[in-house]
């Protein structure tokens, strides 16, 4: 077995552990009821958070592996950057759980990472050759502070999410209901992401055509699933599937587009059956899980996190940016969009603090925020790398 | 200016909520409210005291908190408007019209509009600045009008607080000790936090205990950091401190460096490599062969001396032999030399023979350097070519015209005159790559291509930054000011003994209220206080989260 085969076995162990970790912080928060058990309650959360650390140590194993295998800090495509982004919110987690000790953040925290690790095994992970701008080390300095940045961010909304299932009723019909089910509801998403990805890849789905591009030139794609959208002029060459229904304008990529319709039926689908199976909506599922919780611990936690993160996503993702930028090109500032995004995140944990702060937007709303927060981090790792061209797109 | 005159007999300034002395609630509100509003410890700030000339109504404006926020909202969303379509430095066109062209075409309707709005500049449009402006003379106006009264109220901190300012803290305690000799217990609490590295004062039977002050400075270091960031920006637009340039220079040339008077810069070599992978799925999926692994220009820069004439390539001293590469620029002078692009294989000279068609006999070889042709070349004393006419990038014929589109050598066409011993009055040939025209009927002799020689061209970019250094000095204040007030707290608790022995306790912090809940359980066991009670906690659970309420956390 290669170097490169033990290091995807490590990020296998990791995801699992992960994964029974989850059901572990499940039963320590569940089996706190009052007959007696608190002790047993300890138990399983201990067990919850060392099964946690291990599947850490595994990715970690991960990561250092891939790392001496490649030569370079493994954080240069999507599938890299992403699952390193995984390992991060485990590790700020984790940290924040020795601060705090507390079991709950878990149950919100593990699953999170866990649909990350999962988004990002959907993308190849071959190792791919470093163009001349990454070969530099701040490379590894760059991503490793910003992803740890945005990591520790996250685990704000972690806590703002745990927060919001505690405080928003499930029964009483309210705009904070329906806007927390719809977050839930984009976590489902992700898992249709994932299950459409596995099935046309199962099946071993293809379909090759040629297309023109936005300018005018000849170019050649692979779709790994049924073509829904058509790209600009598309001649389709494999015989016996899918003809594309809608032919799209030369600037919108119809593949990713037609990966996004799939997912979202998939999701919705998977959504559909949970409601009917379960017949309740996924909030009143999880609110009675998340009785227990303290709210005041959790909004300071969540505070807490942005203050640890803030100044570590400033240094990472603008301030070595800058310096790495005005070293390879000659400019510290290009108004990438990549770039820009990072600002507008900075931006807006600045607005965050000073809401905080003379607002006294605390509880409820901070933690909304915490949750936008994280959307806008998501949003820049995904459609400003895979959407918006520009100097940092992979894909 | 009115004075507000406290109980204690303080005089504060107007404006101010708690009494500077005492602590002492000045505000009908404040005596009514159950924890004191503890934001910049309830000083008189300008911006709420003053509100009569137009100075005053512009210096509230910048010094709320409010409008500073909704300002950073503002800049967040232009910002991220910029990012729909590419800005127009991303796109490779040149003139205004190609520009619009290419928006409608590329983005239809849409894109049309974007262009149109100038959404397609946004970062450079006047109304983006002014908004960048505003942000800063927010943070400016906020950070004087709060940082400098909170700065002298924190210096005049008294030990002993009043009643009122006491019961009135988030976490109180109050009662007779739980185990020991009551005499004992201030002396108990000063051991405890000094242990915990609080700096603790007595005066009396009152004690204060103060950790992390320097946090509350956190913020306005940052502020001071973001302004002299935002201050070297500007220092850009003036002459002098910023260049950027960039120059075309093929392999062999020397060329003077633009922007930088004196100095002339020699291509040796323009080297490209290529990684030898097996293509990877990525590179499938977007369609990239093979992915580049280096490019470099090897350079020497040359610098004129000092009595050489301005412009004029010769006298040349060495003063560097580089290799520049992404990632390595050529620094010298506070000028750095960056690797932009590259063109390859640029047709330098081309080869012919002059040749007798019947009988292909050479009557020799004319060699042309496609940057610099000469008007003619003698290869003996009745053989010649003159040069008629040369179209570096030939593009076809406009009115029976050669024409050109570009001043590169990609396709270079010649109009040659061909003077020998038999047609002493020369014969005329156009001459272009792959196409011969002869415009006075049949030639006897020919130009026939032999060969080219190809070069390779490189781009580099030119930059003198001379802000870099005060970008630097506000970039480092800006994040010792965000460490400072992120990862350190003020700390502060007030103990007074009662002349019966029962202790009062009243603790704040501006954040992590968990810690400071720490220093207490530890502070109570040791010296065996009465138990603290967290009113806010209290507060939340009897009126419901999440109603609006005031900050109770402190700049």
């Amino acid at each position: 077995m290669s170097l490169i085969d033990i290091s995807g076995n490590l990020l296998f162990v990791a995801f699992i552990a992960y994964l029974v970790g989850t059901f572990f912080f499940g039963g320590a928060i569940k089996s706190s009821k009052p007959d007696g058990a608190a002790k047993r309650a300890d138990k399983w959360g201990k067990l919850a958070i060392i099964i946690t650390i291990i599947g850490f140590i595994a990715h970690l194993s991960y990561f250092i592996t891939r790392w001496i295998y490649t030569g370079h800090a493994p954080v240069s495509n999507m599938f890299e950057f992403t699952t390193a982004f995984g390992m991060f919110i485990i590790a700020a987690f984790i940290l924040i759980y020795y601060m705090y000790r507390l079991t709950a953040l878990g149950l919100v925290a593990l699953p999170i990472a866990l649909l990350i690790i999962g988004y990002a095994a959907m993308f190849p992970n071959d190792v791919d050759p470093l163009v001349p701008s990454l070969q530099s080390y701040w490379l590894t300095i760059h991503v490793i502070t910003a992803a740890l940045g945005q990591s520790v961010l996250a685990i704000s909304a972690v806590a703002g999410l745990l927060y919001l299932l505690k405080d928003t009723d499930p029964n009483a019909k309210t705009k904070g209901r329906f806007w927390l089910e719809a977050v839930l509801y984009f976590m489902v998403l992700v898992i249709g992401f994932i299950l459409a990805t596995v099935t046309f890849r199962v099946i071993g789905y293809e379909a090759d055509f040629t297309y023109v591009d936005k300018e005018g030139m000849n170019q050649e794609i692979t779709y790994n699933m049924p073509a829904v959208f058509g790209m600009n002029e598309y001649v389709l060459l494999t015989d016996d599937v899918l003809e594309p229904f809608v032919e799209t304008a030369p600037v919108i990529n119809a593949q990713k587009l037609t990966t996004v319709f799939w997912s979202f039926i998939f999701g919705t689908i998977l959504y559909i059956l949970i409601r009917l199976i379960t017949r309740r909506s996924i909030l009143s599922m999880l609110h009675p899980l998340v009785k227990k919780v303290n709210l005041n611990l959790l909004d300071e936690i969540g505070y807490r996190s942005v203050l640890i993160g803030f100044p570590i996503f400033s240094l990472g993702a603008l301030v070595f940016a800058m310096i790495w930028a005005q070293e390879a090109w000659g400019r510290f500032w290009g108004w990438d969009p990549k770039e820009v995004w990072a600002l507008i995140t900075w931006l807006f944990y600045a607005a965050y603090l000073h809401l905080r702060l003379s607002k006294g937007w605390e509880g409820n709303k901070s933690a909304w925020l915490a949750c936008i927060g994280f959307a806008i981090i998501l949003f820049n790792l995904i459609v400003v790398n895979l959407v918006i061209a520009g100097l940092h797109s992979y894909a | 200016m009115g004075k507000i005159i406290c109980a204690c007999g303080h005089e504060n300034p107007e404006g101010t909520l708690l009494c500077e002395k005492c602590g002492q609630p000045l505000t009908e509100e404040g005596k009514k409210s159950k924890i004191l509003n503890m934001r910049y410890d309830g000083i008189a700030i300008r911006s709420k005291t003053r509100n009569k000339s137009i100075v005053d109504k512009i210096w509230n404006f910048f010094s709320s908190v409010k409008v500073g926020v909704t300002l950073i909202i503002i800049n967040l969303v232009a910002a991220s408007i910029g990012t729909i379509f590419p800005q127009e430095f991303y796109v490779s066109v040149s003139t205004e019209e190609q520009k619009a062209a290419y928006y409608e075409e590329t983005y239809g309707s849409l894109g049309k509009l974007y262009y149109e709005l100038g959404l397609s500049n946004v970062y450079s449009s006047w109304w983006f600045q002014i908004l960048v402006g505003m942000l800063a003379i927010s943070i400016i106006v906020a950070s004087i009008d709060r940082g400098l009264p909170l700065h002298r109220s924190l210096k005049n901190q008294r030990v002993k607080r009043h009643t009122s300012f006491m019961k009135r803290q988030r976490i109180v305690a109050e009662g007779p000790v739980t185990e020991g000799d009551p005499s004992k217990t201030l002396n108990l609490i000063e051991e405890k936090m000094k242990a915990l590295k609080y700096k603790v004062r007595r005066d009396g039977n009152a004690l204060l205990a103060e950790r992390g002050r320097f946090a509350r400075y956190g913020p306005y270091i940052n502020h001071v950091g973001l302004i002299i960031f935002l201050f070297g920006v500007m220092l850009r637009l003036v002459p002098g401190f910023y260049v950027d340039e960039s120059m075309w220079i093929r392999e062999g040339e020397t060329r003077a460096v633009p922007g930088m008077d004196g100095y002339f810069i020699e291509n040796e070599d323009f080297i490209l490599e290529m990684h030898d992978n097996e293509k990877t799925e990525n590179q499938e999926l977007q369609g990239v062969n093979v992915v580049a692994k280096n490019y470099q220009t090897d350079v020497k820069l040359y610098k004129q001396s000092e009595d050489a004439v301005p412009g004029q390539a010769d006298n040349l001293e060495l003063v560097e032999d580089y290799s520049i590469r992404v990632n390595h620029p050529l620094q010298h002078e506070g000028f750095s030399f960056y690797q932009m692009d590259f063109r390859l294989n640029e047709l330098k000279t081309m080869k012919f023979e002059l040749t007798k068609k019947e009988t292909g006999e050479s009557l020799g070889e004319v060699s042309i350097d496609l940057t610099n042709p000469q008007k003619e070349y003698v290869l003996n004393d009745q053989t010649k070519v003159e040069l008629l006419g040369f179209y570096p990038d030939f593009s076809g014929f406009e009115n029976g015209e050669p024409q050109t589109k570009t001043p590169d050598p990609n396709n270079p066409a010649f109009i040659f005159k061909m003077v020998t011993p038999e047609k002493p009055e020369g014969e005329v040939s156009f001459v272009a790559i792959q196409q011969t025209i002869e415009p006075n009927g049949d030639n006897t002799y020919k130009m026939e291509f032999q060969s080219v020689e190809m070069r390779d061209m490189s781009g580099l970019t030119v930059h003198k930054d001379s802000t870099i250094p005060i970008l630097a000095i506000g970039g480092v204040i800006f994040m010792l000011g965000v460490a400072i007030g992120s990862y350190w707290n003020h700390r502060r608790v007030w103990v007074e003994q009662l002349e019966d022995g029962t202790i009062r306790l009243a603790a704040h912090t501006n954040k992590n209220w968990f810690s400071i809940k720490k220093d207490l359980n530890a502070l109570s066991e040791f010296a065996h206080l009465p138990r603290y009670i967290d009113q806010g906690e209290e507060d939340k659970e009897a009126d419901g989260e999440g109603k609006e309420k005031e900050g109770d956390s402190t700049l």
